[in-house]
């Protein structure tokens, strides 16, 4: 069953006739070559997969791709800069060192910066409550929270 | 990809009947949380069926007083909405608390009250909550309006009482359920986030002149379904708060509840948390009020 669908994706209007049996991560992965988001767990656990839907962060592996109709879809392409210079989040997070295998990383910019935005000045606390739904197995997380307060920092 | 049958989408309540009957096999997903998730596992039910999304069915969300008080929580309201509502903020500070406790950020902002309930985990964060709360269903069909208090909804594992062609609606929690009381919720689970409670306890205790004049606990997690302890709650009544009280409260659960051993944990260990964590909840819901 294919369905025709609508939305932006990283700043772009597009459609897709999209196979409703489609995730949102097989759809941006698949069918439009974004393959910046990974796929960890595909049941929602690790958080590899977030993309920005309407600016909210969310696990692309269990949400329908037919869902985003009329939506907006940023994807760790879309924090780049068009001239392909990098945001300052994911400055942060090269000169933080938080960076080891780099497999949760594009998921971690994704959830700090729809946090970064909503809260200018946070405490370690509500930084790790905010990367609380992204799994890291390389780097212990210290280094992370440290980028994102280096990040909040560079703004 | 998931390995459904086909996805139909709903557009109103109405819609929702329309769709039901003319599929009837289908099953209903909501924010996905936990119906995506048995897909992927591939359980019985959750595969090579259609399904019905209800997401965008704007009559089941969000958070309202009606005029006598009753607040009125629609099914497809999410975690994080139910977490930063006022409402429910000012009134219901267990539930806020509770659902702050669910899964990450990511799944707070997809998974639905409504859905939390109708899945039917016996871990689920909100259920003490709408328990102690006395929460009533609203549940509706093409032609029906039922009310089911929550207390009576569950089944079993995964079992709801709900028919074919019916779908949960919104909680409705009167004033009387909430008004003067304090709560608090606690999960006992190995991992702060993203895990699954081995024990939760949701305790709501309403206290005049430092004697108790209502008690309502429930634990999740400590049998097929959530449960209140009515040989506690009986005990508390009338009792002054005290350490002696709070400890004795605790010991009564036992009474009611019927743990089992998993892989999470062993009976003997979830057996004193049943005694302990109605103690440490009572003393912190008390302590918030003060
Ligand atoms: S791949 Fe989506 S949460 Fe792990
Ligand atoms: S850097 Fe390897 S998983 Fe996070």
């Amino acid at each position: 069953m294919i369905q025709e669908i609508e939305f932006t994706l990283n700043g772009e209007a597009v459609t897709c006739a999209v196979d409703v049996r489609k995730s949102l991560l097989e759809m941006l992965r698949e069918d439009f070559s974004l393959i910046g988001m990974k796929e960890g767990c595909s049941v929602g656990e690790c958080g590899a997969c977030s993309v920005l839907i309407d600016e909210q962060a969310v696990d692309s592996c269990i949400y329908l791709a037919v869902w985003v109709d009329g939506k907006s879809i940023t994807t760790i392409e879309g924090i780049t800069h068009t001239d392909g210079s990098l945001d300052n989040v994911q400055q942060a997070f090269i000169d933080a060192g938080a960076v080891q295998c780099g497999f949760c990383i594009p998921g971690m910019i994704i959830s700090s910066s729809q946090f970064i935005k909503e809260n200018p000045q946070p405490s370690r606390d509500e930084i790790r409550r905010a990367l609380s739904g992204n799994m890291c197995r390389c780097t212990g997380y210290q280094k992370i929270i440290d980028a994102v307060e280096l990040a909040v920092e560079t703004k | 990809m998931f390995d459904i049958t086909g996805y139909y989408e709903a557009h109103s309540l109405a819609n929702v009947f329309e769709l039901l009957k003319e599929q009837p096999t289908a099953r209903i997903v909501a924010g996905g949380t936990d119906v995506l998730v048995k897909s992927r596992a591939r359980v019985t039910g959750f595969v090579e069926t259609p399904l019905i999304g209800i997401s965008r069915v704007a009559e089941m969300k969000g958070v309202i007083m009606a005029d006598d008080g009753t607040i009125n929580i629609g099914a497809l309201t999410t975690f994080d909405e139910i977490e930063h509502n006022k409402i429910i903020n000012q009134n219901m500070p267990l539930l806020s608390q509770a659902v702050s406790l669910v899964g990450g950020p990511q799944t707070r902002r997809m998974g639905t009250i409504g859905g939390n309930v109708c899945n039917a985990g016996p871990a689920a964060d909100s259920a003490p909550a709408l328990f102690t709360y006395n929460a009533v269903c609203e549940i509706c069909s093409a032609t029906t309006t039922r009310e089911v208090p929550i207390t009576e909804f569950y089944i079993g594992v995964g079992k709801v009482k709900l028919q074919p062609g019916e779908v949960l609606v919104k909680f409705k929690i009167t004033k009387q359920n909430y008004q003067g009381y304090q709560g608090y919720y606690i999960k006992f689970a190995q991992r702060a986030a993203l895990d699954i409670a081995n024990l939760s306890c949701a305790a709501l205790v309403k206290v005049t002149e430092n004697k108790i004049q209502d008690l309502r606990i429930c634990f999740g997690a400590a049998a097929a379904t959530p449960i209140r302890m009515p040989a506690a709650e009986a005990y508390g009544l009338g009792k002054e708060v005290s350490n002696d009280t709070l400890t004795t409260i605790g010991d009564y659960c036992l009474q009611d509840t019927k743990t089992i051993a998993d892989w999470r944990a062993s009976k003997e260990y979830r057996d004193h948390l049943v005694t302990v964590l109605p103690v440490r909840a009572l003393a912190l819901a008390l302590k918030d009020g003060e």
